[in-house]
């Protein structure tokens, strides 16, 4: 049962760290990103080819998988996203113009890394198992729960009481008054996508270690998790999403421990009834203070 | 005549499937000209589909009542569900019948009659061309007539706004939901189309990447009008074999030329003949519908 507890912990932080950087480029700019899932597998090969080409330790190749992953959302930003901006498209188009990138995206890896399994070097990822009362949990994960903590407290901080975070908000209240107010609206912007990719990519990277197997469309599962996650705690809260994704790993596993096996492909039905159910309910969700009856 | 016979028979599959693709984007073109981004429609092709299979397999029952009982099932699912969802805008109805569609999906996998994961096998290849496109040029027409109609103004004035619609006495609610569960029916059909075209289906083909599939082939064609949804599936559908030289990166062309119209030709391909309107549209903040 601690065990059970556990996984759905180490589950839910996982979707909060991919959920967060969604929700915050839809509460900052009102875009779907369904480049998101992309960002979150770079995030995986680039932490594996720090440690398969220059042999770095696992903890450091996450620290520069999140660089790397957030100078390239600045990147898909730029492409797929500013040329839209700048014509004051409906987000609908940079949805579409998302998944575009995305296609691309995964089928270049596919090329490189063929679309089966991949694993880190043997040895690479610490193997520890720690034993609490008669529950032997994974040490790896422990520290990934840890981190994951560390991570979201760092980016409450970082929007709540920094300069750019308070930049990062106005221009998700209107981005023309925050313009005139002085706010560096593109330094925002690029900001906005450098910490949501970033926290995709470690995501990822984390992802990858606790189960040592990656592969090119192993973000694509994750995006619809994170519409169940975002919609649950409140579109564009990020408090919010990370509520839901605790919420949903839970429940998750709770699904799988006490449905019988045979309907165990029933969880997933009971993720998105959930979502259903909270959106036609409660639309602003757990969290939200939005109305959702807003277009 | 020889060189257009072989044509047919090399690349029958790719034309059906063109078809009932153009149906596919037909069906979301509907709610798209009211303004309202539903992604529900790979689920009722899913139950067109499964309901055909499943009604023409086990009961007999013939295609064309086969195809109208599935499209039946799928309105009257459709209704309900509207009346659900139609409270939400924007995105927020999005990610509600992407809900809806996930929980079909699960749902397939789990009943017992479905064939769960692995699907249903061995449905009879019934489908001819020319029901495809029967069912395609009566849909086309119908809703070609229908946008010309004092329905068709309606919709596209709850597209534009919402709030001058209803005070002008439009019953914007009851629109929405007609176009969304003719939009249910019309994929529910093609679903039995395609059902009975190809050998076998499962829950895996009406996921979330066919919805989003539907919905590029209509956005990239056009939402201006009816030809643009047939264009985008055609080109969209057609592309693959277009690019086979191209072999492992057409895909990647594939993706780029997505981007290429999403960001370059804003109201879709068929707007390319109209390129200069366009633009002087824009100049004056008066493009984008979708």
């Amino acid at each position: 049962m601690a065990e059970q507890l556990y996984n759905a912990i180490f589950v839910g932080s996982i979707y909060a760290l991919f959920a967060v950087g969604f929700a915050l480029v839809f509460s900052v700019l009102d875009i779907l990103n369904l480049a998101h899932p992309v960002v979150f597998m770079l995030g995986a090969f680039v932490a594996l080819f720090c440690m398969s080409t220059f042999g770095l330790p696992a903890g450091f190749a996450a620290v520069i998988a999140f660089l790397a992953t957030g100078a390239f959302g600045i990147f898909l930003d730029r492409i797929a996203f500013a040329p839209l901006r700048r014509r004051g498209a409906p987000p609908l188009s940079a949805m579409i113009s998302s998944l575009g990138f995305a296609i691309v995206v995964i089928r270049l890896m596919e090329l490189r890394y063929g679309p089966d399994l991949t694993s880190y070097p043997a040895g690479s990822l610490p193997q520890t198992v720690v034993q609490i009362g008669d529950a032997r949990l994974d040490a790896l994960r422990l520290v990934i729960i840890g981190l994951a903590i560390v991570l979201m407290g760092a980016l409450t901080y970082f929007v709540r009481a920094t300069q750019l975070g308070r930049d990062i908000r106005a221009l998700a209240e209107n981005p023309r008054a925050a313009r005139l107010l002085g706010v560096n609206v593109d330094r925002a912007i690029a900001s906005t996508f450098f910490i949501s990719s970033g926290f995709g990519g470690v995501a990822g990277a984390l992802l990858g270690f606790a189960y040592n197997a990656i592969y090119p469309q192993m973000g694509t599962p994750y995006e619809l998790k994170a519409f169940t996650v975002m919609v649950v705690g409140g579109m564009g809260s990020l408090p919010g999403a990370v509520l839901g994704a605790y919420i949903l790993g839970i429940g998750e596993i709770a699904a799988l421990v006490f449905l019988p096996a045979d309907l165990a492909e029933l969880r997933d039905a009971l993720a998105f009834g959930l979502l259903f159910l909270v959106l036609v309910i409660r639309p602003r969700g757990l969290l939200g203070h939005r109305v959702a009856e807003r277009a | 005549m020889d060189a257009l016979a072989e044509f047919f028979r090399v690349y029958q599959t790719t034309i059906g499937v063109i078809g009932i693709n153009a149906l596919l984007a037909l069906s979301i073109w509907i709610t798209l000209y009211a303004g309202q981004l539903t992604l529900g429609n790979a689920a009722f092709m899913a139950i067109g589909a499964y309901g055909a299979a499943l009604l023409g397999m086990r009961a007999g029952v013939p295609l064309p009542l086969g195809l109208a009982l599935g499209a039946l099932l799928s309105a009257a699912l459709a209704l309900p569900l509207g009346l659900a969802v139609f409270r939400l805008r924007g995105v927020y109805l999005a990610i509600a019948t992407i809900g809806f569609g996930e929980v079909v999906r699960v749902v397939l996998l789990t009943l017992p009659f479905t064939g769960k994961a692995l699907g249903l096998n061995g449905i009879p290849p019934i489908t001819e061309l020319w029901h495809i496109y029967l069912s395609l040029a009566v849909v086309a027409y119908m809703l070609w007539r229908i946008q010309g109609s004092t329905v068709g103004r309606a919709l596209a004035a709850i597209r534009e706004d919402e709030m001058a619609a209803a005070s002008q006495g439009i019953r914007v609610r009851r629109y929405k939901l007609a176009a969304f569960v003719a939009g249910a029916a019309i994929a529910a059909w093609a679903g039995g189309l395609s059902a009975h075209l190809n050998f076998s289906i499962e829950p895996g083909d009406f996921g979330f990447t066919r919805a989003v599939q539907i919905l590029v082939f209509a956005v990239v064609g056009g939402t201006p009008s009816v030809a643009g949804p047939i264009f985008g599936a055609t080109l969209l559908t057609a592309l693959p074999e277009i690019l086979r030289p191209l072999k492992e990166y057409r895909d990647i062309f594939a993706g780029l030329i997505l981007m290429g119209v999403i960001i370059y030709l804003p109201r879709g391909l068929v707007t390319l003949a109209e390129l200069r309107k366009t633009r002087r549209l824009q100049e004056i903040g008066a493009a984008d519908v979708a």
